[in-house]
């Protein structure tokens, strides 16, 4: 096991080719392997991370970010690929909620996903071809497990907190079943202790989409040089929409034309909303890896905590969980409603954890995790320094 | 170590005499559960004055959100609901303070108090403080006070006793008190009994320390 920066004569796999990333990543060889849900232990297993701010003499400032479905450990500086800000820079920095100058922040690319960390779009050792659907499935856990992994690499052995959004909200949830005595506080936001027949519904359409594009190749596209770039975009133009809510779109877009004063009888985009979904879809493919998405997809949708560790009781489920958690949900988000977050509070209470609950009100949907929202930045902020103080934290 | 002193939280003021006289009964270091917490100021009190574990329950969004930015375990939720899911005896003290007359089962979450708190405390307005018999005697109309601040049709306490009243249903549900403060107007603390006449009819409030 070793941890190492990347530099340009450690470089790490990103999706079509090789590319040099920012950050750090811990190989795990076949004397260490990770356990996976489903049976497999993996290895040769590549885990990429990013981290911000310094670890304290007696590591107790560090803080595990998860992110979402297509997140990456680039959480606060531009995308690689991209160029675009940093997902979460919003809430991370000097003087913000996460601020580097006090914590020491790790964010892990997640397994099977397409920054780094190893994923389908790997050449599988035992072929020398890219793994595509004989990549193992992974779960929610197994995500988690390997982020546990990397903390191990630092030395850390309590987290001071673990803080995620959507699917990072998930893996938030795990982290405080699995090891309750190393997560000191946790911040669950916008995310659900499973997922629902709606959920899983709008995720099987995207994988959908993918699978019907001929370039798919039964998983293969990168084999013949292929990109099934159409099902990737239709993917998530179906899930940007699950992102928003009613509202916000009409406040965006309403019935507005794109660049045009009358419908054009045709099926160009007409509609601003249209060209919009268009040009998320477009811009998606070209930082994402369509067998990735299917992975993550199925991974979030085989979340079931009170299945997994509860024997169908989500009390029992949290029952030993010590981390001192701040729940938050947002008023306008159809995809986590606050319905699902009120179970989880019901269920910790179910146990006396010490939970703090609140609901955002916001007009923005499920997207408001990651937009400027300061009254939850706010309660983050609040929270920490309590936390901290409990902790001993400066 | 010192726990550091935060330096970007408001100090808070002294809290209310009524909640003074709630802190004083709790044993330092005990589970506390706040009901109807409103922006927090017994719990944050009890946590730095007492080391309690305290958590609270809060139907009101922005008084929630206010709590937990000051670092404090606090759940929006409905004491009408809410209560039912917390274990049996998951609480050394479960406090509600001010709430009692404006639930929909008093009966009922009294019930809950005291299973889930090993011990209750609650505080009620008198409904037979003389100021509201004459104002009831004289003008024949629903009284507004200094406690019972809105008309009829906009108040939220739809079960009003009197401390007699309560006494019965703490007899009945074969409660104890293990202490009770009177106070009257301006939250002065008065000397007499709880169960006296003169209690009923001069005391403005009443805050009772229950156990089964």
């Amino acid at each position: 096991m070793s941890t190492t920066a990347i530099t340009a004569s450690s470089p790490v796999s990103a999706r079509n080719g090789r590319q040099v990333l920012p950050g750090y990543v811990l190989q795990l060889d076949e004397t260490a392997p990770l356990h996976l849900d489903c049976g497999i232990d993996l290895s040769p297993v590549t885990l990429a991370y990013q981290t911000y701010g310094k670890l304290n003499a007696d590591k107790s400032n560090a803080i595990l970010i998860c992110h979402a479905l297509t997140g990456d450990q680039f959480a606060a500086e531009p995308h690689p690929i991209t160029g675009k800000e940093g997902w979460w820079s919003s809430i991370i920095g000097p003087g913000k909620p996460l601020d580097p100058d006090r914590y020491f922040l790790i964010c892990v690319n997640v397994l099977g996903s397409c920054m780094g960390s190893s994923g389908p779009a790997d050449t599988n050792p035992a072929t020398g071809q890219p793994y595509g659907l004989s990549f193992p499935v992974i779960t929610i856990a197994d995500m988690v497990r390997g982020c546990m992994r990397v903390v191990d690499s630092l030395g850390i052995e309590t987290l001071f907190s673990v803080i995620g959004g959507s699917m990072g909200g998930m893996q938030v949830l795990e982290a405080v079943a699995a090891y309750p005595d190393r997560v000191f506080s946790a911040v669950p936001i916008g995310t659900a202790a499973h997922h629902t027949a709606q959920n899983i519904a709008f995720h099987e359409v995207g994988r959908q989409a993918i699978m019907a594009d001929p370039e798919w190749c039964n998983g293969d596209y990168l084999l013949y040089g292929r990109l099934p770039r159409r099902g990737l975009a239709v993917a998530r133009m179906t899930a940007h929409i699950t992102y928003l809510s009613e509202p916000a779109l009409h406040r965006k877009f309403g019935r507005s034309l794109q660049d045009r004063d009358r419908v054009n009888y045709g099926f160009d985009a007409d509609f601003q909303v249209e060209s919009y979904l268009r040009h998320q879809g477009s811009t998606f493919v070209d930082r994402f890896d369509p067998n990735s998405y299917l992975y993550i997809t199925r991974a979030m949708d085989y979340f079931d905590l009170a299945a997994e560790r509860g024997d169908g009781s989500l009390a029992n489920a949290f029952r030993g969980c010590k981390s001192r958690m701040c729940l938050v949900s947002f008023t306008s988000d159809w995809l986590f409603p606050t319905s699902e977050t009120r179970r989880m509070v019901h269920a910790l209470n179910a146990v006396a954890a010490p939970v703090s609950f609140v609901e955002i009100e916001t007009d923005k949907g499920h997207d408001a995790f990651l937009l400027d929202e300061p009254e939850m930045f706010r309660i983050l902020q609040g929270f920490l320094d309590g936390c901290a103080s409990v902790r001993g934290l400066a | 170590m010192n726990a550091p002193i935060a330096t970007t939280k408001p100090v808070r003021p002294p809290i209310r005499p009524d909640l003074q006289i709630v802190a004083d009964w709790i044993e330092p270091g005990s589970r506390v559960l706040d009901i109807g917490c409103g922006e927090g100021d017994l719990l944050a009190y009890l946590g730095a004055h007492k080391g309690v574990d305290g958590r609270g329950i809060e139907i009101r969004g922005a008084k929630v959100n206010q709590c937990v930015e000051a670092g404090l375990s606090v759940i929006r939720g409905d004491a009408n609901t809410d209560l039912s899911l917390y274990p049996t005896g998951s609480f050394d003290y479960v406090v509600l303070t001010q709430t009692l007359q404006a639930v929909e089962q008093p009966k009922q979450v009294l019930e809950e108090l005291i299973r889930v708190g090993t011990k209750a405390i609650v505080a009620i307005p008198n409904f037979g403080y003389w100021r509201n018999r004459i104002s009831f005697l004289f003008n024949g109309r629903m009284p507004i006070t200094h406690q019972l601040d809105q008309p009829w049709y906009e108040t939220k306490n739809i079960h009003l006793c009197t401390i007699r009243d309560f006494i019965d249903l703490i007899n009945l549900m074969d409660l104890t008190i293990d202490q009770a403060v009177v106070l009257e107007r301006g939250a002065r603390r008065s000397s007499v009994q709880v169960d006296s006449r003169r209690a009923n009819l001069f005391g403005e409030q009443a805050i009772f320390l229950l156990e089964r």
